[in-house]
């Protein structure tokens, strides 16, 4: 990512975006800004926010002609902010003028010809910046349309800004004839000159004679035109201000000597990308002023205010625990994580950021304009892999994992017993294919019963936690080495059981055909039992939900509209009501998993789980095996759509725990035998039981689970200690502890022989290497 | 004795299995990645294998590794 890169990308998210009403103000007050402080009755921070904005600002505050008012997001539920209103009594409740703070003197001057507000803004905007100004005025009174306002402002108080004026060295010089001759004398005597134009339009030109940016006019250098009147137009004063201010905008650049042109898009009223979701904003009627003639008291005020809604976006942040965690927003994260990238040394603080995010997708789905963190993070996570500096601990223990269902132990992609290619390949995936209680076995024997042209059964890892983490070469790999057994058994069609291998398949792998497995249970084989063609319910054996379920759908499974649509017409077919969760279907959200977000940061992940728990009290039925684990860990009844098709061991499937880390191996490597024993007739070498049976009671293996400690570490170091007699033991309980370490990580068992079993007390693992701790060879 | 970080099981009376010794403080290294260190650990006289307690592992350890990994 470059910084045209990140631009792009910054780009994309509007949240900084001005709200609709300050856009419209020819001036960019922050009227957001505004409605929060007198909100909260601070109108003396609000002053100073009008203070800093508005030239004279206790005469255009309190006649302001509030474009601002028009765009407001309220107009089209209720009624807009009185922003002009509001304005007004800040003004009227804070005091006289003060003179604002002024740059030291330029020794530059300029000349204004007119007295009317875009002429006293050049005036009071280039006073402010240390220049001197000169303003030459026809008639005797300075203002011009100010002058008419008068029921407006208070006796004195334009006399007082022009007071402040005279202190910010601008020299009044009233009873002027304008005209080209002043014009070109002023030209030779002043650095830059500024004509009004409204109606003393000596020049008799109209708005083509001036540059619409810069409102210089054409072909007369250090001149500067603007406050054209539009016939027809009603005046605005404050955008006769605007105007004035532009015009400032030039002639300071014109005086300092740097380009006029550069950056100025956003001067001016413009439009604005903001996006304010309004969904469930109730209406409420615009305060009125118990005493219209004295406009709104402070207190009434701060309740017109109350009405705004503080406009801004926020889609993502608003759902997403990941992105409300680093409190900030997309745009803000781009740049953090590009900084993060830039560093060269020293800690990289936003490391777990960038691996924190689950990659749902969810965030693209919500943003108005389709901001893309995965792309972002994933691009990150790329990043640092190639240029290694992903930590270790960031997935690590996944890609061991993954390496383990790549292996012998787990992988088995062939066709069906005695043929050598197939038309259709049944993939679960290594999550199902790790679920102790799944009915991988069944469902084979029904897809191979209901589909002609034979099928097969790949047992094997899609890639997408090495997608996950960033490592694209290794997930391709993964691709690769599947897609040479693919070929080989005749490019059959891929029916996959796991959304996300669906997904990794569409991406890394587009000219493998895949389907979902609902699909092809509703369409093609009949559920189990019912038949498409006969009348629906329930699958014999299965004890279905006793009230209707809510469906979790998988995150990465957001774009699958057909296999969103079969879930919930199999559960119509089975006679299961739902209930749709909020966030489901295209806007799924992630039960933390996804992204290896529980492997990065699992406090976050438990919070993830927490929000999607707390959507519905229903039971949850997921489409997902680890999806239903991690919510079956976080208390939360949920069945996989499998347990309501296929009976399996258990009497209430929802209750059944997360099987954890180690367990999910065990039934990986258990399910390959089966199928080979069973469905391939091909015996299989009988299980060799461990030398020393290990006893782990449930608060050891938790710690165990939240650790990534597998039973297979603990038994490798236990046997070690017990082969070779290095260990230790404690005198006081006779408990034995011992250390071993492996290529990377180091784990310690404290244990009891009880039987000739060791019962585990703790186990622990560091990966720093410590000189006294015994290796393994190689 | 050595003024490194020290770092003793929280309990128990430890003894090394092998060599039927009891384990006496004593300096052991410590490397990670760019990262090298001396504490202080139980560990055998005789044979020179060391005792990492849990609490170091989870909570010192931890630390540290993953401070040098984000370096
Ligand atoms: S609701 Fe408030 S922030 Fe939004 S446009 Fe109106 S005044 Fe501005
Ligand atoms: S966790 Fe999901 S919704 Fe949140 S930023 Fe990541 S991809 Fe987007
Ligand atoms: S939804 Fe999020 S990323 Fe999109 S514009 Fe809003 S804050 Fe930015």
């Amino acid at each position: 990512m470059d910084q045209q890169g990140l631009h792009d990308i910054e780009y994309r998210c509007i949240q900084e975006e001005q709200p609709a009403c300050q856009a419209a103000c020819p001036l960019h007050v922050d009227v957001r800004k505004v409605m929060t402080l007198v909100r909260v009755g601070d109108l003396a921070g609000a002053r100073k926010l009008l203070d800093r904005t508005l030239p004279l600002p206790t005469v255009l505050g309190r006649v302001c002609d509030h474009l601002c008012q028009g765009p407001c997001v309220r107009g089209s539920i209720d009624t807009s902010l009185a922003m002009g209103a509001v304005e007004r009594t800040i003004i009227n409740a804070t005091g006289a003028a003060t003179k604002p703070l002024a740059m030291p003197g330029k020794g530059k001057r300029a000349a204004v010809m007119g007295g009317d507000v875009s002429a006293l803004t050049v005036a009071w905007d280039l006073g402010k910046k240390g220049y001197g100004v000169d303003v030459y005025v026809a008639g005797e009174a300075v203002g011009g349309h100010l002058l008419g306002l008068s029921e407006l402002l208070p006796a004195g108080a334009l006399a007082a800004e022009l007071e402040i004026m005279g202190r910010l060295n601008v020299v009044f010089r009233a009873g002027q004839t304008l005209n080209a001759a002043l014009l070109d004398r002023l030209g030779g005597e002043y650095d830059a000159v500024y004509v009004e134009m409204l109606d003393a339009n000596f020049l008799s030109v109209g708005r083509e004679a001036v540059d619409a940016v810069t409102l210089a006019l054409l072909g007369r250098d250090g001149v500067f035109c603007g406050g054209f009147v539009t016939p027809g137009q009603p005046l605005s004063v404050i955008a006769l201000a605007g105007e004035g201010r532009k015009a400032a905008v030039s002639m300071d650049r014109h005086m300092a000597g740097v380009s006029i042109t550069a950056s100025r898009e956003r001067e001016g009223a413009c439009p604005t990308r903001l996006f304010t979701n309004t969904q469930g904003v109730i209406p409420l009627p615009g305060v009125v002023p118990a005493d219209p003639g004295a406009g709104l008291t402070p207190a009434e005020a701060q309740a017109e205010a109350a009405r705004c809604l503080e406009c801004q976006c926020l889609e993502c942040v608003k759902s997403c625990t990941y992105l409300a965690k680093y409190k900030g927003y997309p745009k803000v994260y781009a740049r953090q994580i590009y900084n993060n990238l830039s560093i060269v040394q020293g800690a990289r603080s936003y490391n777990q950021m960038i691996n924190s995010c689950t990659l749902c997708g969810q965030c693209e789905e919500l943003c108005p304009s389709g901001f893309s963190m995965p792309d972002l993070i994933v691009a990150a996570r790329r990043d640092m892999v190639s240029r290694g500096k992903m930590p270790l601990w960031a997935h690590e223990f996944v890609l061991e994992d993954m390496a383990f269902s790549q292996s012998a132990a787990f992988r088995l992609v062939r066709a069906a017993p005695g043929e050598a290619s197939c038309s259709h390949l049944f993939f679960p995936g290594c999550q199902l294919g790790g679920d102790p209680a799944a009915s991988v076995p069944a469902v084979y024997a029904h897809l191979r019963a209901g589909l002609a042209g034979g099928v097969g059964l790949g047992l094997a890892c899609c890639g997408a936690p090495a997608w996950w983490a960033g490592r694209q070469e290794l997930a391709e790999a993964a691709m690769a080495a599947f897609r040479a057994d693919w070929e080989a058994l005749g490019q059959p069609r891929v029916i996959a059981a796991c959304a996300s291998c669906q997904a990794t398949f569409a991406r890394l792998a587009p000219e493998i055909p895949v389907v979902s497995l609902w699909r092809v249970l509703l369409d093609e084989t009949g559920l189990p039992q019912v038949g498409v063609s006969l009348p629906s319910g329930p699958v014999a054996g299965v004890r279905l939900p006793a009230g209707p379920v809510a469906v979790h759908d998988a995150c990465t499974g957001r774009h699958d509209v057909a296999g969103l649509a079969a879930v919930r017409e199999i559960l119509g077919r089975i006679g299961v009501a739902v209930e749709e969760l909020p966030a489901s279907g295209r806007l799924a959200s992630c039960c933390g998993f996804g992204g290896l977000q529980a492997n990065a940061n699992p406090e976050l992940a438990a919070a993830t789980l927490a929000r999607r728990v707390a959507e519905s009290p229903r039971d949850f039925v997921a489409t997902c095996s680890m999806c239903r684990d991690r919510l079956a860990g976080a208390g939360k009844r949920t069945y996989h759509l499998l347990d309501l098709l296929f009976p399996g061991g258990s009497d209430d499937p929802a209750e059944r725990p997360d099987p954890g880390f180690s367990y999910r191996h065990e039934a990986r490597a258990r399910l390959k035998r089966q199928m080979l024993e069973t469905v391939w007739h091909e015996p299989q070498p009988p299980e060799t039981p461990p030398a020393l049976p290990l006893v782990i009671p449930d608060v050891v293996r938790q710690v165990m689970e939240a650790r990534h400690i597998l039973d297979t570490d603990v038994a490798r170091t236990v046997a070690r200690a017990e082969a070779t007699g290095r260990k230790f033991t404690d005198t006081a309980t006779g408990r034995h502890l011992a250390g071993f370490a492996t290529a990377r990580v180091t784990y310690w068992a404290l244990y009891e022989l009880i039987d000739g079993a060791a019962h585990i007390h703790a186990a622990y693992s560091h990966r720093m290497n410590v000189s006294g701790v015994d290796r393994q060879e190689g | 004795m050595n003024d490194t970080p020290t770092y003793l099981p929280e309990s128990g009376s430890w003894l090394c299995a092998a060599c039927n010794q009891p384990l006496v403080a004593a300096p052991v290294g410590v490397t990670y990645l760019q990262g090298g260190f001396t504490i202080t650990l139980l560990t055998c006289p005789a044979c020179g294998l060391s005792l990492v307690p849990e609490f170091l592992a989870v909570g010192k350890m931890f630390e540290v590794e993953q401070l040098l990994e984000d370096k």
